[in-house]
């Protein structure tokens, strides 16, 4: 392989990966939207995923879209219930607690599931084959075109969801004015419950569609949950389309920097541009400049 | 009639306190419970540190493991490396942390809530991929090896004993200066910032520069309990320094209840006593420990030890009600 086609493979790599944390972002998104919470147990969605997956194929003997399903549908009550069980009865909603509570919410969430599926990573096989496909002296996986379309695709219906709809008006306003937002009538509490459940099945999509590519384990959420919140502050968190920026942005970079430079300073690229930009651009490469909030 | 409460003169709590750990060693009955008391101690100087940052100033850093480390390894690095002996150590890692918090807190402590979390986690993280990434300094994955025992001017601290007795002092040290801290001009300045940075800017309080000021402290803390975990355990390896332990030092000091320093120290003794108490139930270790967590900060937000006070208060009141039978107000 020459140099440029190399660095052709990194950018592939890049945008895949960096697809992926957009997809995560967009789960931190849609719960910062509603709530300005930020969820810590993102990542644990994203974990649940894949894992629940591996199981309604192997126990329930699904085929992959109806286990994909199965899988989405229950990490999307797994995130009704911690929006339930672990949100809902703070009395003291500040930051600091929500950020302990939510990373509280992780660790018990990753327990458990420590429990359920031991420690070793399974596999899902490919959607449509492992055949590579040729590319400018480069190669696609055909997993990689599954995980754009899937991120399009849910990019879409989210833009939709929020512009269009009268529940995503309506989980906008519950966020930007609680009060106003219930004296019109908005039940903000139902609206928060819709968001937690949205982001969980978002998640979950992410962790399907990766799986095949990189495997999945009961301790990735971590990892793969921080380079999402990266993803949505350096795209802009709050913006959607910031959010597929940053991701993409941050997955190529890390791709180069760990094809070009070393690949054990990969998550040390990824943290250097987030330090980077919180310093020099902390709203963000989409985001509106915002007058700090007293 | 008075209502008893814990001792509002900190120096009586302060000497209290010197004799409990004093006299500590005498009522336990094996060698393995002198060690996690040493570790108990060594928690107690990070989570006091990390209190004055998040308890009384309000910014929170999920980034303090990555200090704690930097204080082991560079006093490891110089001892296993170097043979420097641990004092020269101890100076090195107090001076090298404090310039690097110096640098890091300046433009990190302008940001604000997620933002600021988010920044003191990359942080962290970049410094834990250093120590796994410098093989040649650091032993990599699997660790330095190598460190010397501790020992001050000549002074071998060679039995648990003597280490508990040198962890109990530093511990002290590190409290007399934090008490005097918080009762300062310094201490009413960093509440006035918790309270509001506006406010407080308004008033004439140098906001950014205290900010930075008690980042840097609270790093030396971490540097200085690195440097007695170092010397202790002779050998020291990157994932002791993660994410994880962050988490787990900002839940010592929320359990133990923020904005006190006695409830950091009731934290850190908690939360590093609880897996012994949790051995029990072994495999479901973390997953308890993420049960508490939320609970906790559902129930008692103000954390356990100001939520034993106000249930025992309140316990308090309903008994004189019955006895006095007369209505006084809660002060």
């Amino acid at each position: 392989m020459t140099l440029s086609q190399q660095i052709l493979q990194y950018l592939i790599t890049g945008v895949t990966v960096g697809t992926i944390y957009a997809l995560i972002g967009m789960g931190f998104n849609i719960i910062y939207n509603s709530t300005e919470i930020i969820n810590f147990a993102q990542g644990e969605f994203v974990m649940l995923g894949g894992l629940l997956t591996v199981s309604s194929m192997q126990v329930l003997h699904l085929p992959i879209p109806f286990a994909a399903l199965v899988s989405v549908i229950g990490v999307a009550l797994i995130g009704t219930l911690l929006n339930v069980a672990a949100i809902r009865p703070v009395r003291d909603p500040n930051p600091i607690t929500l950020i302990i509570i939510t990373i509280g919410a992780s660790i018990f969430i990753r327990g458990v599931s420590s429990l359920i599926w031991g420690k070793e990573a399974y596999p899902i096989p490919a959607f449509s084959g492992e055949d590579p496909i040729p590319f400018f002296g480069a190669v696609i996986q055909p997993q990689s075109l599954w995980v754009m379309g899937v991120a399009f695709f849910i990019v879409l219906g989210l833009r939709q969801f929020f512009g269009r709809t009268i529940t995503g008006k309506a989980i906008m306003a519950s966020a930007f004015q609680p009060r106003a937002a219930r004296l019109v009538g908005i039940d903000t509490r139902f609206m928060v419950l819709i968001s937690f459940a949205l982001s969980g099945l978002v998640g979950a999509a992410a962790g399907i569609v990766i799986a095949p590519i990189s495997m999945t384990q009961y301790d990735i959420g971590v990892m793969i949950g921080l380079k999402g919140f990266c993803a949505a502050i350096i795209g802009g968190l709050g913006s959607f389309w910031g959010v597929v920026v940053g991701g993409i942005t941050l997955g190529v970079l890390e791709s180069l920097g760990a094809g070009l430079i070393s690949s054990g300073y990969k998550d040390a690229i990824a943290f250097g541009i987030l330090l980077l930009m919180l310093f020099l651009r902390p709203q963000g490469i989409l985001g509106k400049s915002k007058g700090d909030r007293v | 009639m008075r209502i008893p409460s814990f001792p509002r003169s900190p120096y009586a709590g302060f000497f209290l306190f010197a004799a409990l750990l004093a006299v500590m060693p005498q009522f336990l009955t094996n060698d393995y419970h002198l060690n996690v008391l040493i570790f108990i101690g060594i928690h107690c100087i990070i989570a006091i540190g990390l209190d004055l940052l998040l308890g009384y100033t309000g910014q929170i850093s999920l980034g303090h493991a990555a200090f704690f480390g930097l204080g082991a390894y560079i006093t490891g690095v110089l001892s296993a490396k170097a043979s420097l002996p641990p004092i020269a150590g101890l100076a090195v890692a107090l001076v090298g942390v404090g310039i690097l918090a110096y640098f890091i807190g300046i433009p990190t402590l302008k940001l604000h809530g997620h933002y600021l979390a988010m920044a003191t986690l990359g942080f962290g993280i970049i410094i834990q991929i250093f120590f796994n990434e410098l093989d040649f300094l650091t032993g990599g994955p699997s660790g330095l090896v190598g460190i010397e025992d501790m020992s001050i001017f000549g002074y071998e601290f060679d039995s648990d004993l003597k280490y508990y007795y040198l962890v109990c002092v530093s511990l002290l040290l590190t409290l007399l200066l934090s008490i005097n801290v918080v009762k300062s001009r310094v201490g009413r300045a960093l509440r006035a910032i918790h309270g509001s940075e506006v406010a407080s800017s308004v008033i004439g309080v140098n906001v950014s520069r205290y900010k930075v000021a008690i980042f840097v402290l609270s790093a030396l803390y971490a540097a200085f309990a690195g440097w007695l975990y170092s010397h202790y355990m002779t050998f020291v390896s990157p994932s002791s320094f993660g994410f994880m332990f962050s988490v787990k030092l900002i839940t010592m000091v929320v359990i133990g209840s923020l904005g006190s320093i006695w409830g950091a120290i009731f934290g850190a003794a908690l939360i590093t006593s609880m897996p012994e108490f949790l051995h029990v139930f072994q495999n479901y270790e973390t997953t308890v420990f993420g049960f508490i967590l939320i609970i906790v900060m559902i129930f008692m937000p103000r954390g356990l030890l100001r939520g034993l006070e106000d249930l025992l208060l309140s316990l308090w009141h309903a008994v004189r009600k019955r006895i006095i039978g007369t209505r006084e107000e809660t002060p």
